[in-house]
């Protein structure tokens, strides 16, 4: 019964995070979004190895954002993060890989 | 007194034990290796003609340098370099005091591992030194006071061998090594390492410029660049090249820059200073 509760009660947030979803983003959608990628982008700047990909993203999420269009503010921050993220995972990859192409 | 000697090298050589574990240090036989993997790819190159980087690997480039030379674009460096050398500062004295031989002939011996501080010192780096340490303002590292200065000593420098030291110091080394490890690290959303242009690809074309070989990649520095209509650091150098790979540039003379610039130097020890040099 109580597994049951459960099951509904998180399909009825799965659905209403569909919802949110696909409804216009807000301010603090945005806010949130900004927040997680300017913190992966400044693990990258911790490791040296920051993209520019990843500092023009977040600019174009900012600019959109400026012009209240937050579902693109979002899109644009969503993709500053994944890019952040990647240059974390190249960053740790290469902290052992590098030594490979070394000329001997 | 003698118990405080023997922990304290105790721990010097636990810190620089990582490093030996898995690849000692040996940067006389990473200098062997290096040159000898150039000097066999570009057989029919001189030695000391790999310090004029493009132009080494491109005979039709070159042709386009002799004619350059003949009114060498970097002369107004040198010039202005030669005199805010002779410049005094507020206080009287003049950058020449900060340097032996008053900063003539020696641009060979930078950078230099500084035992006092434990780092690499770079020649913009001591230039902007000096100026601090008299009071003066610093100047930008990729501005073209700085390549002017830089300009003039490597002019009076000409034809003398890199002479870059490396001594028996376990911090010497771990800067060496992570100048190494700089130069090899792919970095940017292209994952390029400095090595894949330089190494993998020397006289490889990218979009109109030929890649210029490692091996006496720093002699010829700086640079009069065509294509920037003015001059060039160093730093400026560096810089461009990260962006080139969608990598955001470091500060100028950021600590991996002047390891980066220390291993890249030792390599081209033995080659002449041919700086300052003209590009496309
Ligand atoms: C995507 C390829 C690429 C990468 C990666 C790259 N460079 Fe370059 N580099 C160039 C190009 C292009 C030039 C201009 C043409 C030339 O001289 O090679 C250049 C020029 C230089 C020069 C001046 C050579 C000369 O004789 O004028 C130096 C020094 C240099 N690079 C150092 C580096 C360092 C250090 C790194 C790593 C941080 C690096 N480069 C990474 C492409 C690259």
């Amino acid at each position: 019964m109580r597994t049951r509760a459960l099951i509904r009660l998180a399909v009825i947030l799965s659905v209403a995070g569909l919802t949110t979803a696909a409804l216009a983003a807000s301010a603090d959608d945005f806010k949130a979004a900004l927040a997680k990628a300017e913190a992966a982008n400044k693990q990258a700047g911790a490791l040296k190895n920051q993209w520019t990909t990843t500092k023009d993203a977040l600019k174009a999420a900012k600019k959109a954002a400026d012009g209240g269009k937050f579902d693109e503010a979002v899109a644009h921050a969503n993709q500053a993060e994944a890019l952040a993220k990647a240059s974390i995972a190249q960053a740790e990859a290469e902290k052992t890989a590098w030594t490979a192409a070394v000329v001997r | 007194m003698l118990r405080k000697i023997f922990v304290a090298a105790v721990f010097v050589i636990g810190a620089a034990q990582p490093l030996l574990a898995d690849n000692a240090v040996d940067p006389q036989a990473d200098f062997k290796a290096f040159r000898e993997y150039f000097t066999k790819r570009f057989p029919k190159v001189q030695l000391n003609d790999f310090v004029n980087g493009p132009y080494s690997m491109d005979e039709g480039l070159r042709k386009q340098w002799q004619q350059i030379e003949e009114f060498p674009p970097y002369e107004f460096a040198v010039e202005h370099g030669k005199e805010a050398f002779a410049k005094p500062f507020k206080n009287g004295k003049t950058l020449g005091d900060c340097f032996p031989n008053k900063g003539v002939g020696i641009r060979q011996n930078y950078p230099y591992f500084d035992t006092k501080s434990g780092e690499v010192i770079t020649l913009e780096l001591a230039l902007n030194q000096c100026l601090e340490a008299n009071g003066e303002k610093p100047l930008s590292y990729t501005s073209q006071d700085m390549a002017a200065l830089t300009a003039y000593m490597a002019f009076t420098s000409r034809g003398k061998p890199f002479d870059i030291k490396i001594p028996n110091d376990p911090r010497a080394l771990a800067a060496y090594r992570s100048g190494e490890e700089y130069f090899y690290t792919r970095r940017g959303q292209l994952n390029f390492s400095c090595a894949s242009c330089h190494v993998q690809n020397p006289g490889g074309h990218i979009r109109t410029e030929v890649l210029a070989p490692a091996l006496g990649i720093l002699n010829a520095m700086p640079i009069y660049r065509s294509a920037w209509e003015n001059m060039g650091t160093i730093t400026r150098r560096f810089q461009t090249c990260n962006s080139q790979v969608r990598g955001v540039p470091l500060p100028g003379q950021d600590v991996l820059y002047r390891n980066v610039e220390y291993y890249l130097s030792y390599m081209g020890n033995g080659l002449p200073i041919s700086g300052p040099g003209a590009r496309p």
